[in-house]
C-alpha cells in the first residue's frame, strides 16, 4: 500500500474559556481508516460539510491531525508537509497562483524552495513540465490572469508535477472550469498518470468524474465513513441509504430523472451533530436501531456504515 | 399564440479600460406563456448579460445597450419609463447571501415586496409571504420569518430567495445559475421545486445554467449561446437526441457517463476565444472539427431545420 490512514481525527475548537482553553470542538474527522493502493486512482465523495477536504489538508500537511496515523510506504508519516511524493492540486487556480509572478516563477518555486538542482536544470524541469502539462513555452513569462482557465489550472498541475510526485491530491479539479474545458484537464489527468506512474486522491462531489476516472471511492458523511469499496459497486450497487441519494441526485443529461428523488433535508451542522446514525434525520429508511451509531461493517470487498447490513460470518 | 418574451437583435457593449467587448452580440430568442426556456453556455458566452438586460440592470457605466428590442407583454423595455421587474418579471441569483440583506429578518425582507408593490398593510404581507414559503417547502414559516439569512442553510436561503421572487406571481421568472452553489442532493431538491412551479403555476422560466444535465431536467426548450452568439435553439429531447452545432455535439459528449465507463472523454479542443478579439466569421471555427473555408470567412446565419434554430454553415441548404 502506498498510503494507509488509520483512525485519523480531527477537531477543531470553535469556544474557548477566559482563560484561552477550549470548551468546545467541531469534529471535522472521526476515526477515519483507508488504504490508497500504488497506481490507483481513490475518490473521496461527500456534500459540503462532511470533511474531505479536511483530509486533503492533513494529508498535504496544512492542517495537524489529532489523532491517528499515516502511513506513506508502510512508514510512519510523521509531518507531511516535509513528505515531497505527497503534492495537492487546489480546486480554484484563481485563488491558489499568486497573480503578481509569472508563470515560470510559480512552477520553479516549489524546486527553488527545496533546493533542488542548480538554476539551469532548474530551467529545463520547469520548462519539460509545462510542456508535459499540455502548455508552450510561451506561457512561461506570463502572468496567471492572462492565461484562461483551462490553462490556468494546468499551470496549478505542473506546480505540483515539477517536484516528481508519487501522490497527487486533487481537490475538486475541475469544478472552477468551463464544461468544454473540463473534459480536456479530465483526459490530461490520465494521461499524467500513466505517463509518471502516479496515484490519485480526488476530492469531488462530481460522481459523474468519480464513476468515470477512479478505481476505489469512499463516501463521507459529517466526517465519517458511509461506504467505502470499489467504485463500481458503489456506482451499479449502492448498499447505504446516503450513497443511493447522492446516486439519485445526479442529474442526467436529456432526462427527466429527478422527479422521484427522495431525501429530505440538509446536511446537519457538524457542531450540532446528531446522536446516533449522523445520517438518520434524512433517512427514508430509519428505524429504531438508528439511534445508536453502526459501526462500519465488512462485506464483501466493502465496508458500510448503516444498520440494515449485518457481519458476514 | 403571442410570445411573453421577444428579444431581438440584442447588442450589450462593455468597455473597460480601452478594450471594447459584445456579449451578448446579436441574440434573438423567443419566451412563450407558460413555458421554460434553458440558456446554457460557458462563462462569457452572455447568458447572464442577456438576462440581466431583459431586467433593465445592465452595470452602468461600463455596460450599455447598443441595440435591439425587448418586448416583454408587449411593452418594448428598453424604451418604457416604467420597467415591470420585482412585480411581473423576477429573478433568482446564484448566490442568495449575496441578494439578502443580513442586517434584516427574513420575513421584513419578503414582505417589503408586496408593501411596495401592492401597497399591502404589514398584516396582509405576512400572512400572504407565510402561505408562499409553505407551498416552496420551508418548515414551520411562521418562525422562520423571524430569523435572519444567516440562520439558514443554503438550501432554505435559495427557497426563500424563490419564495420572494413568487410573491408578485410573475408572468416571468428568471433563474441564473440557482443550483450551482449547492451541494447535489440541494441541487435535486431546488430542481424539484422549480418543476413544482412550472407545473402548478402560469409562470414562464427562463433557466439560465453552464450545465446541461440540470437544465434538461426542466427546460422545455434550451438555447446554446457560446462567445455571444446563440448556436442553437432547439426543444430538450430533439437536442439531446440529435444535436446540431458542432458545439452542442461537443458540449453533450463531453458529460462523462454515467452507466459506461470510458477511458478517455471526448472534448473540444483549444479554449473559448476572448470577446475583446472575437475570431473572423463562426466564433467558433478555431476549436470546430468540421471547420470549411467559409466558416473563417463570413458568420452563418441561423438556418430553421424542422422547427429548431442553428447556425452553422453545415446546415446550409437543408432548410425547410
Amino acid at each position: 500500500m502506498l498510503l494507509r490512514v488509520e483512525n485519523l481525527s480531527k477537531s477543531f475548537p470553535v469556544e474557548f474559556s477566559i482563560f484561552g482553553k477550549p470548551t468546545k470542538f467541531l469534529r471535522a474527522l472521526h476515526e477515519i481508516s483507508f488504504e490508497v493502493e500504488a497506481g490507483s486512482i481513490f475518490s473521496i465523495v461527500g456534500e459540503s460539510g462532511s470533511g474531505k477536504s479536511t483530509i486533503a489538508r492533513i494529508l498535504s500537511g496544512i492542517y495537524k491531525a489529532s489523532g491517528g496515523q499515516i502511513f506513506y510506504n508502510e512508514k510512519v508519516l510523521e509531518d507531511p508537509s516535509k513528505n515531497r511524493d505527497i503534492q495537492m492540486v487546489f480546486q480554484d487556480p484563481d485563488t491558489s497562483l499568486d497573480p503578481r509572478k509569472t508563470v515560470s516563477f510559480i512552477v520553479e518555486e516549489g524546486l527553488r524552495i527545496q533546493k533542488i538542482e542548480g538554476k539551469r536544470e532548474r530551467r529545463r524541469l520547469v520548462l519539460d513540465t509545462v510542456r508535459s502539462v499540455g502548455l508552450t513555452e510561451e506561457v512561461l513569462v506570463k502572468y496567471p490572469h492572462q492565461l484562461s482557465g483551462g490553462q490556468k489550472q494546468r499551470v496549478a498541475i505542473a506546480r505540483s508535477l515539477v517536484l516528481k510526485p508519487k501522490l497527487l491530491i486533487l481537490d475538486e479539479p475541475t469544478s472552477a472550469l468551463d464544461v468544454s474545458v473540463q473534459a480536456q484537464i479530465l483526459n490530461l489527468l490520465v494521461e499524467l498518470k500513466e505517463r509518471y506512474q502516479l496515484t490519485y486522491i480526488l476530492i469531488t462531489h462530481d460522481l459523474k468524474i468519480v464513476n468515470h476516472l477512479s478505481d476505489y471511492t469512499m463516501v463521507m458523511y459529517l466526517g465519517q465513513i458511509m461506504e467505502i469499496g470499489r467504485t463500481e459497486d458503489i456506482i451499479h450497487k449502492p448498499l447505504h441509504p446516503y450513497t443511493r441519494a447522492l446516486l439519485e441526485s445526479v442529474p442526467k443529461p436529456g432526462l427527466d430523472n429527478l422527479s422521484e428523488f427522495s431525501i429530505k433535508g440538509e446536511i446537519p451542522s457538524p457542531l450540532n451533530p446528531p446522536k446516533g446514525c449522523p445520517f438518520k434525520t434524512r433517512c427514508p429508511l430509519c428505524f429504531e436501531r438508528c439511534q445508536e451509531n453502526p459501526e462500519l461493517v465488512d462485506l464483501e470487498n466493502r465496508k458500510v456504515r448503516c444498520h440494515l447490513y449485518k457481519r458476514e460470518v | 399564440m403571442n410570445p411573453l418574451l421577444t428579444v431581438e437583435d440584442l447588442v450589450v457593449e462593455f468597455k473597460i479600460s480601452k478594450a471594447k467587448f459584445r456579449a451578448p452580440d446579436g441574440v434573438s430568442f423567443t419566451v412563450m406563456r407558460d413555458e421554460c426556456v434553458g440558456f446554457v453556455g460557458e462563462s462569457g458566452s452572455g447568458k447572464s448579460v442577456t438576462a440581466l438586460a431583459i431586467m433593465g440592470l445592465v452595470p452602468k457605466p461600463q455596460g450599455r445597450v447598443l441595440r435591439g428590442k425587448i418586448v416583454f407583454d408587449g411593452t418594448d423595455l428598453l424604451k418604457t419609463d416604467e420597467h415591470p421587474r420585482g412585480k411581473k418579471i423576477s429573478m433568482v441569483f446564484q448566490n442568495p447571501l449575496n441578494s439578502l440583506n443580513p442586517n434584516l429578518k427574513i420575513g421584513k425582507q419578503l414582505t417589503e415586496v408586496l408593501e411596495e408593490h401592492y401597497g399591502m398593510s404589514y398584516r396582509q404581507a405576512m400572512e400572504r409571504v407565510v402561505q408562499v414559503m409553505k407551498q416552496l417547502g420551508i418548515p414551520d414559516p411562521e418562525e422562520m420569518v423571524k430569523r435572519y439569512p444567516f440562520e439558514y442553510s443554503g438550501g432554505m436561503r435559495q427557497r426563500v430567495m424563490i419564495a420572494m421572487a413568487m410573491l408578485c406571481e410573475p408572468k416571468l421568472l428568471i433563474a441564473d445559475e440557482p443550483t450551482t452553489a449547492l451541494d447535489v442532493t440541494i441541487q435535486a431538491q431546488i430542481i424539484q421545486l422549480f418543476k413544482q412551479l412550472k407545473n402548478q403555476s402560469k409562470t414562464s422560466i427562463l433557466f439560465i445554467s453552464h450545465d446541461l444535465s440540470v437544465i434538461s431536467q426542466i427546460a422545455d426548450r434550451i438555447i446554446v449561446m457560446y462567445a455571444g452568439k446563440i448556436c442553437e435553439i432547439s426543444p430538450m429531447k430533439e437536442l439531446f437526441e440529435k444535436p446540431l452545432h458542432p458545439y452542442t455535439v461537443g458540449l453533450i459528449s463531453s458529460i462523462p457517463d454515467m452507466k459506461e465507463r470510458k477511458t478517455r472523454l471526448k472534448s473540444i479542443e483549444g479554449n473559448v476565444p476572448s470577446l475583446v478579439d472575437p475570431p473572423s466569421g463562426c466564433r467558433f471555427h478555431p476549436r470546430c472539427q468540421q471547420k470549411m473555408k467559409k466558416c473563417i470567412e463570413s458568420e452563418p446565419p441561423l438556418f430553421s431545420i424542422q422547427g429548431r434554430e442553428v447556425k452553422c454553415w453545415l446546415y446550409e441548404g437543408v432548410e425547410e
